[in-house]
C-alpha cells in the first residue's frame, strides 16, 4: 500500500512508454491551462515524488462521482491517475472488503497522519446522531471526523459533499450537511457538480499532487480554473441569447435551429462550471449541446430552486400556494390597483358629501 | 403675500433638524421653499430610470418572442440588457449624489433617509394620517415636508427596496463581468447574504415588484393629496415651492 516508489516507476511498471508519459504531461499542462513550459515540471514531479495516499470515503451519495471519475477523458489518463495516487481506501474501487478494508483505513490514518488527502463523496446526515448513514457498523459522521483529523487536505467531491445536493433539499429529514459545515479546521476544496466532470476531478487531483498545494479557490472554495465562469459565459448558444433568439417550446422550429434555451429555464446564467468548455464524455457534448437546458447541478440549493423549466424559481408563500416572483408581484400590483380605484371612488364620494373637508 | 414668507429657510444644522422633525406648520403660511433644485431633478431623473429599468427588467426575465434572422446581425436582447445596465448604473450614481445632498442640503433633503422611528409624537401623527386615509378624520394636518405616513412608506417601501435593488443588481452584473472584476469585489458579498445566484435573481425580481407597487400608491396618493389636502403636492416637486390652501393651523 504505502510503497516508496515514485509515480514514474508505477507508470513504467504498467508498461507505459516514456513517449506516452510525456504526452500525458503535456496534455495535463494544457488541460490545467498552464502552458507548454509546465509539461517538464509535471514530468519532473512525477519522476521524483512519492505517491500521495488518498482515502476516498462515501457518505450519503449515489456514487455518480466515482462513476464520473473512472471515465476520465483519455482511458490512459484514468489508468494513470489511479496509479498516480496511492488509493488506499475506496468502496467502489478497492479489492478488499469488510474488516480488511476498514483495516486499510486505520493503517493509513496512523502511518500517514498529516500526509494523506481525504476525498469525500457524499455527506454526513446529522439527525439521530448520524444514524441515517452507517459505514462498517459506525455512523459515517464519526468516521469522517476521525479521518479528517489526520488529513492534509480534504477534497469535497460533487454537490453532496460541497452543497448538500438532493438529500439536503427541503425538508432535509436526515439533516444531511455538506462537509465544510462539519469539518472546520482543514483546508477543503469543493468540486461541485452532480457529478463533477471527470477531467475536472482528475485535473484537481493532478494539480494538488504536482504543486503540493490546493489550486487557487474562489470565494466559495471551488477551484477557479474550472468554476471561475458560468456555463452561460462560454456557451456556444450565447450569440442567440444576445440576438434575442430563444426556443419557445421543446419541439418548435427554434429549438431545432439550436436557439438559446433561456426561456426553457436553462440555468446556464446562474451556474459556475466548466461544462461549456471541457464538456463531457471526452469532450463529446454537454446538456445544452444535446438540446436540454442546464439544471444548475453544481449550484447550491439547485433542487430547491425549481422548476427546472422556468426562469423564475418557485417562492415559498405563507399559505403554501405555488408562486414565483412574477405571480406574487402581479397579484400584489393588481390588489393595490383595485384598492387605489376603490379608495379614489370613496374619496370622490366623501368630497361630494363634504365639499369643505380638507380646505 | 409678504416677502418674509417667500424667503428660503436657511439650512438648519443636521442634528437639530432630526430633533425638530415635527414639520407641522405652526404659523399660517402661504408658500415655503421646500425642495431644492438637486432634489427635484433627482426625483424626476430617478423616476425616468425606474421606468426604463422596470420595462427592460421585466423583459429580461420574460423575453419578447424570438426575432428571426442571423444571430450575427442581431443584438435585440443585448440592447435591452444594455439599457437596463446603463440605467441601473446611472440610477446608482444619482442615488450616491442624492445621499450626498441629504448631508449638505436643507433639512427636507434628508427626510427620506431618516424617519424618526424613535419618536412617539411622530408615530401618533402616522396614526393620524392612517385615520385620514381611512376616512376617519375629517381634516388632514398641514406639513411643509412629507407627512409622517408618507415618510414611513418612502423609507420602507421605496428607499430600502431601491438600495436592495441596486445591491442585487450590481451583484448580478458582477457575475457577467466576471469573478475577477471590480464589481465582484464590491458586490460579491450579496451572494453570501442571499445564498446562491438564483436566490439573488428572485430577490431582485421581487424588489422590482415592491417598487412597482410603491409607485402605484405614490402616484395615486400624490394626486389625491394635491386635490384633497390643504397643500400643494405635485407642483411642489416641480417648482420646489409648497403652497398652502388655507391659513388655519
Amino acid at each position: 500500500m504505502s510503497s516508496p516508489e515514485t509515480f514514474y516507476d508505477v507508470f513504467r511498471q504498467q508498461g507505459i512508454s516514456r513517449r506516452s508519459f510525456n504526452k500525458f504531461c503535456s496534455l495535463t499542462a494544457a488541460s490545467l491551462g498552464l502552458g507548454p513550459s509546465f509539461a517538464p515540471r509535471i514530468a519532473h514531479a512525477m519522476e521524483t515524488k512519492r505517491r500521495t495516499p488518498v482515502i476516498w470515503m462515501n457518505g450519503l451519495e449515489c456514487t455518480c462521482c466515482s462513476e464520473s471519475f473512472i471515465r476520465s477523458g483519455h482511458p490512459l489518463v484514468s489508468d494513470v491517475v489511479l496509479s498516480m495516487l496511492s488509493l488506499d481506501y475506496s468502496h467502489v474501487l478497492m479489492a478488499a472488503a469488510g474488516h480488511q478494508a476498514e483495516a486499510a483505513l486505520e493503517e493509513t490514518r496512523t502511518q500517514h497522519a498529516g500526509e494523506y488527502i481525504l476525498a469525500v463523496e457524499g455527506n454526513p446526515p446529522l439527525n439521530e446522531d448520524g444514524m441515517f448513514c452507517i459505514v462498517g457498523g459506525r455512523p459515517f459522521l464519526e468516521q469522517l471526523k476521525e479521518m479528517a483529523a489526520g488529513a492534509k487536505a480534504i477534497v469535497a467531491w460533487g454537490s453532496c459533499a460541497s452543497n448538500g445536493c438532493v438529500q439536503a433539499a427541503k425538508p432535509n429529514p436526515t439533516q444531511a450537511t455538506p462537509i465544510h459545515k462539519v469539518i472546520r479546521d482543514k483546508p477543503i476544496i469543493k468540486v461541485p457538480g452532480c457529478p463533477p466532470i471527470a477531467e475536472v476531478m482528475t485535473g484537481v487531483l493532478t494539480y494538488i499532487l504536482t504543486f503540493d498545494r490546493l489550486p487557487p479557490l474562489d470565494r466559495l472554495g471551488r477551484p477557479e480554473m474550472f468554476y471561475g465562469q458560468r456555463i452561460h459565459d462560454k456557451c456556444y448558444r450565447r450569440p442567440h441569447f444576445d440576438a434575442g433568439q430563444f426556443a419557445e417550446e421543446w419541439d418548435d422550429e427554434n429549438s431545432r435551429k439550436g436557439y438559446c434555451l433561456y426561456k426553457m429555464g436553462c440555468r446556464g446564467p446562474t451556474t459556475y462550471n466548466a461544462c461549456s468548455t471541457v464538456r463531457w464524455n471526452e469532450g463529446v457534448s454537454f446538456p445544452i449541446q444535446s438540446g436540454h437546458g442546464c439544471i444548475g447541478c453544481s449550484e447550491e440549493n439547485f433542487w430547491d430552486n425549481g422548476p427546472f423549466y422556468d426562469r423564475l424559481a418557485e417562492v415559498q408563500t405563507p399559505l403554501g400556494v405555488e408562486a414565483n416572483a412574477d405571480k406574487i408581484g402581479l397579484t400584489a400590483a393588481g390588489v393595490i390597483g383595485a384598492g387605489v380605484a376603490a379608495h379614489a371612488a370613496v374619496s370622490a364620494l366623501t368630497r361630494v358629501r363634504n365639499p369643505n373637508s380638507g380646505e | 403675500m409678504t416677502s418674509s414668507f417667500e424667503s428660503k429657510p436657511r439650512p438648519k444644522g443636521f442634528l437639530s433638524a432630526v430633533v425638530h422633525h415635527a414639520t407641522e406648520v405652526q404659523t399660517p403660511a402661504a408658500k415655503i421653499y421646500v425642495y431644492e433644485a438637486p432634489v427635484r431633478i433627482w426625483h424626476w431623473f430617478n423616476a425616468l430610470c425606474i421606468v426604463l429599468l422596470v420595462i427592460t427588467g421585466y423583459l429580461i426575465g420574460k423575453p419578447l418572442p424570438s426575432v428571426e434572422g442571423e444571430a450575427s446581425e442581431l443584438f435585440v436582447f443585448g440592447y435591452i440588457r444594455l439599457i437596463h445596465f446603463a440605467a441601473g448604473q446611472i440610477l446608482a450614481i444619482a442615488l450616491l449624489f442624492r445621499i450626498g445632498w441629504a448631508i449638505i442640503g436643507n433639512h427636507h433633503a434628508h427626510q427620506l433617509f431618516l424617519p424618526p422611528l424613535w419618536s412617539a409624537k411622530w408615530w401618533r401623527e402616522v396614526w393620524h394620517e392612517v385615520r385620514w386615509y381611512t376616512f376617519l378624520e375629517r381634516t388632514p394636518k398641514k406639513y411643509v415636508g412629507h407627512n409622517p405616513l408618507a415618510q414611513l412608506a418612502m423609507f420602507f417601501l421605496f428607499l430600502l427596496p431601491l438600495l436592495n435593488a441596486v445591491a442585487t443588481g450590481f451583484a448580478l452584473y458582477a457575475e457577467g463581468a466576471g469573478t475577477d472584476s471590480m464589481w465582484y469585489t464590491l458586490f460579491g458579498w450579496v451572494f453570501t447574504v442571499y445564498g446562491d445566484s438564483m436566490h439573488v435573481h428572485t430577490v431582485h425580481r421581487l424588489t422590482m415588484w415592491v417598487i412597482v407597487c410603491f409607485s402605484l400608491i405614490h402616484i395615486y396618493v400624490a394626486i389625491r393629496e394635491d386635490i384633497m389636502s390643504r397643500q400643494s403636492l405635485v407642483s411642489t416637486m416641480i417648482s420646489g415651492w409648497r403652497y398652502f390652501k388655507d391659513d388655519r393651523e
